[in-house]
């Protein structure tokens, strides 16, 4: 291969996690992805992953006798519109690994089909998002953090793991218009109860014990208010709980990063109310703010886009025409477990892999449509697969970075055979679904 | 060998298990990646094993069968790890707390050997789901 066939694209964002990394660049040649400059371990393997066509579906499959068989886009639409409109509940899920556009469709098919709707957010940050709406949250873009945060804590939130460039990007070891001397300058606290990559690297590592973040946070509280705490909460010596707070006390603008150890846990919703509501008292000692470590990339859009659309971010019921909410009896595994959901539409998400095995077992029970690329654990349960271009690598879209900032997904290839943007098939979709209606 | 110990599970994110979503959920990759459970080294000498046994763990919800590994995350005594994925999702705890949010840290389980067992990919694993 000469030099001349490679063609490098510059300013390429990162479609794998919240972190959004827009300063990627990509070698292509004969519209394959060589090489990937700046991103991460997982975005490298998310560039590469369009090139593998063995495992990638190209073409509408239809599930006959076990086996898939390749049928045309009109037949399959037909096919799916079928399927949604039959049901008497089905259930739109997934959505935060694709463009707010797409997004938008799924809106516009799941009222059309009376369905209901719900993203990634319900086993992730659903209970953030039920925490911020009860307190409000107090925020900054990673910018406004990068450039002047000094005490940094992650709590039950492991960065080397699933957000590989967050604390080199965004966070700890970067220079800042306020931080020239970058770390020198930055104290980094992670709470977390085990040894975690990110947990060796912290100044301050509080080993909390599993599942006690609670009692963690009340006495942090308790203990900022002048309230005695007893000599031992969650594992962690009361000497060690004041000094982190007067660390925090001190600090000139302080941030919060936290993630599934306090949305996943027992407590949930309230878990994250309370740190919330440390953070506000803490501001009034500094400034502090408390961010969630957005998975998907695009899981923030998804709550944004429904939100401007139905006035909700998830767990969206259309069953009576218009959008009803509530977490809890409309989250995609409430309807799963509970048996309710007739037939599924999953798009840019893996339910199979990631759903509690209970939920699996009616999932298998019923006729499931897969927007999906590759073959996954959810592509096994499916009758019907609609093949789509993957958005940021073989088609442009708009992501909500995890602290709300939209970014436009460059394109750097095209998309293999048949494959179609999810815009355009749930736009399809829905239309079909409107003229069988008629 | 049939000593057990209890542990307290959770389930998360590693480096590997994420170089696996993307793409390769039907490779051995991802089994590799998933389908195994970080235990503590003391965990380990109590259960007699070195890191790559088969190992059976159980809770109130289901059983499966990963491999023990050595976690790089210790110490951590009686508490265990199992990367997010299917197999971990075999054993979680599927209540929702009127939140839609199963538990997918902190669940009692039991560990034991079973050296010649063997762990499902995790397409298999969904297969067994259908049944």
């Amino acid at each position: 291969m000469t030099e001349e066939e490679v063609q490098k694209i510059t300013d390429v964002v990162c479609p794998f996690c919240g972190c959004l990394c827009d300063d990627v660049e990509i070698d292509v040649a004969n519209n394959k992805v060589v090489t990937t400059y700046n991103a991460c371990t997982i975005g490298t393997t998310k560039f590469f992953s369009v090139n593998e066509t063995e495992h990638r579906f190209t073409k509408p499959m239809l599930r006959k006798n076990g086996k898939f068989v390749p049928i045309s886009w009109d037949e399959a639409i037909e096919r799916a519109a079928k399927i949604l409109l039959n049901a008497e509940r089905p259930l739109l899920y997934g959505f935060s690994s694709t463009s707010n556009e797409a997004i938008g469709e799924g809106f516009k098919l799941a009222e059309e089909v009376g369905g209901v709707l719900d993203q990634t957010a319900s086993v992730c940050h659903g209970p953030s998002v039920l925490a911020i709406q009860d307190v409000g949250r107090s925020a900054a873009t990673l910018g406004e953090i990068r450039s002047r945060a000094n005490v940094i804590v992650y709590w039950g939130s492991n960065p080397s793991a699933a957000h590989p460039r967050h604390m080199s990007r965004y966070s700890m070891f970067v220079r800042g218009f306020f931080r020239e001397k970058g770390a020198k300058e930055r104290t980094l606290i992670v709470v977390d109860p085990r040894n975690t990559d990110a947990a060796k690297l912290a100044d301050i590592h509080i080993k909390v014990e599993q599942g006690k973040d609670y009692e963690l946070v009340s006495a942090m509280r308790a203990a900022l208010r002048g309230i005695e705490i007893p000599e031992m909460v969650a594992g962690i010596p009361k000497k060690d709980i004041l000094e982190v707070l007067e660390i925090m006390k001190k600090a000139y603008f302080g941030v919060v990063f936290f993630g599934m150890g306090l949305t996943q846990t027992f407590g949930r919703h309230r878990n994250i109310d309370n740190a919330i509501n440390l953070i506000r008292e803490l501001n009034s000692y500094t400034k502090w703010i408390i961010s969630p470590m957005r998975g998907h990339y695009n899981v923030t859009g998804a709550g944004t886009v429904w939100t401007w659309q139905t006035g909700y971010p998830m767990s969206i019921d259309f069953a009576r025409g218009y959008p009803r909410y509530n977490p809890g009896e409309y989250c995609a595994n409430d309807i799963l477990v509970n048996g309710e959901a007739d037939a599924a539409l999953i798009i840019a998400s893996d339910p199979g892999a990631h759903f509690p095995a209970k939920s699996i077992r009616h999932l298998a029970k019923i006729p499931v449509i897969a927007i999906e690329p590759h073959i996954t654990p959810t592509t096994e349960l499916a009758e019907l697969i609609l093949p789509p271009a993957i958005v940021g690598v073989e088609t442009e879209g708009t992501a909500y970075r995890m602290d709300h900032v939209p970014i436009r997904l460059r394109k750097v290839v095209d998309a293999p055979d048949e494959c179609l943007p999810d815009e355009v098939i749930l736009e399809r979709l829905t239309q079909k679904v409107r003229e069988l209606k008629k | 060998m049939s000593s057990s110990i209890q542990v307290n599970l959770i389930t998360g994110r590693t480096v590997q298990q994420g170089r696996a979503l993307e793409g390769s959920k039907h490779s051995d990759e991802y089994t590799r990646a998933a389908g195994i459970i970080e235990l503590d080294p003391e965990d380990m000498r109590k259960l007699k094993i070195y890191t790559g046994t088969v190992v059976k763990v159980t809770t109130a919800h289901g059983s499966v069968n990963v491999r023990a590994i050595l976690s790089p995350n210790a110490p951590h005594p009686g508490l265990a790890f199992i990367p997010m994925g299917p197999w971990g999702n075999a054993v979680i705890d599927t209540d929702i707390y009127s939140v839609g949010m199963p538990s997918f840290k902190g669940v009692e389980a039991t560990v034991e050997p079973i050296p010649e067992g063997k762990v499902l990919s995790a397409l298999e694993l969904m297969h067994e789901l259908q049944k």
